[in-house]
């Protein structure tokens, strides 16, 4: 992809010299609901970080930013030998030094969790979101249910993609606030997005991090164009990847979908009575899906259907 | 790059501005605004902000990047208060026809009595003084009833039991809430030894409830002391805060405050951490103290050079650092306040094998690691 037919103010109008110097010394971009300023120093995440926030909208500067997060690359005594990256947030430093060569997934999974971390102002369902002629689509599931690949196959067949990791809801509130960002595709499924789609721009493989290996997938360019524009939550569908099984789909009970909801939420319990009646709402006014499944091709048209 | 002094005048500025005219803050610039989001969420002020902004009915009115961080902060502040509040009904529930008096202390206390700098105030853990005979059977009823301590080692054990003032922490199994049982205000080993009968013979009943809390005169300086005493002052300014917005709401409420606390910190005994909180609120926060109080202080005053000495090390280590540019030399401050807490917390001959205790264990640690 060339930068000449990126959108004026978005990353991909900057060089890629302009893109590493900004990284350095901060690139002041909104993620979603988010304002947020990135620094990171090592220079293999300059190329990669190009492409995969290609589409995303740079803030001015100055500004009153969400969070402000780093990645620097340190050597830490007794193991002066060993390179490794911190990711740190205003000056705190959240988890363990990683090793270097896992810089990009350490990055996004910082991201994530400063999210998970701050942002209760939200109610964070841990699902993925996408939407289709407006219609948004929750798809909540435990790690390792299939929610990334299946979001990403979605996102490459024509959906709108409005979150891989976080449903976002305002307290009060179904419609869902979008915040498309890299998919981490884990593993096989790094294959199986690639067959799918041979366009898709997929970074640098990393082996050997906490979750296998990864690869991360970028956003449509539409989906991140679309991603300061709430849509309505009309449908919640659990999907369950079950290797060699047929696709089945059935409909759930309020109370089935209220309870997965409810248990499947980052900050459930932190917003106490907030929550209950915001995942209460989200119930009653969506139709609630199962959805069992072990072919790509198979499952997104059964998700056309469901939505009608 | 900003100076290190430049950045750290910053801070303390913006610190400042959000104690003492918080609804200003909406009207700075977006890089003050910026930095005061940032350091005030270090120093767990955010929550502070966010209710006094709300008080100021200006919340409405504020961009969302701002009203986003605040309304999550206020979440977070409320829904700890909350546990705590259960954890007491819970230990109230647990320790029914027990006669032990159970005072509340810090976070709690401010809760329970709708203290002023309970608003937007974030605590974590549930402080409980009691007399020592009372210590075991309040344990044992807790701990017939689910709760459970923290899985120390019988090094750990011994130390929290013979040494310092309060039991290994207790968490309920079926919750997060640490219940921190106390016996005294200092650890036995400390120089300074309150009599903690004193302490339990002037707390009062808290209306409709099984628990007490300390007099007016001891809430304030049992804030003092565990602030004066904390091993790590990293962006403890909100501690402060506590004693500047105690003093000033009990001075307020009641002329005789003042005498009356003079004289209990003289019956107590404890004239030098009351001396260095009213001399840092003073000068870091303003606070109105008497000049008849700031005379009587003095006979609670550190030698000279220690004074000078403190007034490099404490206010430096209690604001929190600039986010962007850390100074080595305010962790070098930090360093020597958390010996000095040590010094005084322990004679010199248990803090030499508590700390090559400490330092073996760890070291081994990172081996079998």
């Amino acid at each position: 992809m060339t930068t000449r037919d990126s959108v004026p103010g978005t990353v991909g109008a900057l060089t890629e010299a302009q893109f590493a110097s900004r990284l350095v010394s901060g690139l002041a971009l909104r993620l979603g609901p988010f304002n947020v300023r990135i620094a990171a120093t090592p220079d293999q995440l300059v190329a990669p970080l190009h492409e995969l926030y290609r589409d995303y909208r740079l803030l001015a500067e100055p500004n009153v930013f969400h969070f402000h997060a780093r990645l620097d690359t340190r050597r830490n005594f007794p193991r002066i030998d060993r390179r490794l990256v911190r990711f740190s947030v205003d000056g705190k430093v959240p988890h363990e030094d990683m090793p270097a060569d896992q810089a990009l997934p350490v990055l996004e999974w910082g991201l994530n969790l400063v999210i998970a971390l701050r942002a209760h102002n939200f109610v964070m369902l841990h699902a993925a979101a996408v939407a289709l002629d407006g219609k948004g689509v929750l798809l909540p599931a435990a790690p390792g249910s299939g929610k990334t690949t299946l979001s990403a196959g979605l996102a490459l067949s024509g959906w709108q993609l409005l979150s891989d990791e976080f449903g976002l809801l305002r307290p009060g509130s179904t419609q869902l606030v979008p915040i498309p960002r890299p998919l981490a595709l884990k593993n096989d499924s790094i294959d199986v997005v690639r067959e799918f789609s041979s366009e898709a721009y997929i970074g640098p493989r990393t082996d050997n991090t906490r979750k296998g290996t990864v690869a991360h997938l970028r956003p449509p360019s539409a989906s991140v164009a679309a991603s300061e524009q709430p849509v309505d939550l009309q449908f919640v569908v659990f999907p369950r990847w079950v290797s060699g099984s047929e696709c089945v789909v059935s409909e759930l009970s309020e109370n089935d979908a209220f309870m997965l909801l409810a248990t499947n939420a980052f900050n459930y319990e932190l917003l106490g009575e907030k929550a209950f009646t915001t995942v209460a709402e989200v119930v009653e006014k969506t139709r609630c899906f199962d959805l069992v499944y072990s072919d790509l091709e198979v499952a997104i048209p059964a998700l056309r259907d469901i939505i009608g | 790059m900003p100076s290190q002094s430049s950045t750290t005048d910053e801070v303390r500025q913006l610190i400042c501005r959000l104690l003492q005219q918080p609804t200003e803050i909406p009207r700075l610039s977006s890089a003050e605004i910026d930095m005061t989001l940032r350091v005030a969420r270090r120093a767990q002020l955010l929550g502070r902000l966010a209710h006094e902004l709300d008080k100021a009915g200006l919340t409405d009115s504020l961009p969302a990047v701002i009203a986003d961080q605040l309304e999550s902060a206020t979440v977070m502040v409320q829904a700890r208060q909350q546990l705590a509040v259960w954890e007491l009904d819970r230990i109230d529930w647990a320790t029914r026809g027990c006669d032990a008096p159970l005072v509340l202390m810090k976070g709690c206390t401010y809760v329970s009595l709708g203290l002023p700098n309970a608003a937007g105030r974030a605590f974590a853990d549930v402080d409980l003084l009691t007399d020592e005979g009372s210590l075991e059977d309040v344990e044992t009823r807790l701990k017939a009833m689910g709760w459970e301590a923290k899985d120390l080692d019988q090094y750990d054990q011994n130390y929290y039991r013979n040494w310092t003032h309060e039991l290994p922490p207790l968490v309920h199994r079926e919750r997060e809430v640490e219940v921190d049982l106390h016996h005294n205000v200092l650890p036995r080993t400390a120089r300074l030894k309150p009599k903690s009968r004193l302490l339990l013979d002037s707390a009062r009943q808290v209306a409709g409830s099984r628990f007490l809390v300390l007099s007016d005169e001891d809430i304030v300086l049992h804030a003092m002391v565990h602030l004066m005493f904390d091993s790590d002052l990293e962006d403890k300014i909100r501690d402060l805060v506590d004693v500047h917005e105690l003093l000033t709401f009990f001075c307020n409420r009641d002329n005789a405050f003042w005498s009356r606390f003079v004289a209990r910190v003289e019956q107590l005994n404890l004239g030098r951490p009351a001396y260095y909180c009213l001399r840092y609120c003073r000068l870091l926060l303003n606070t109105d103290v008497p000049d008849d109080v700031r005379r009587q202080a003095r006979r609670w005053r550190p030698p000279r050079v220690v004074v000078s000495l403190m007034d490099r090390l404490v206010p430096r280590a209690l604001y929190p650092q600039h986010p962007d540019s850390p100074s080595h030399s305010t962790a070098f401050c930090r360093l020597l306040l958390y010996v000095r807490s040590h010094w005084i917390r322990m004679p010199p001959w248990l803090l030499a094998y508590h700390l090559s205790r400490k330092f073996l264990a760890r070291v081994f640690a990172g081996r079998s690691s």
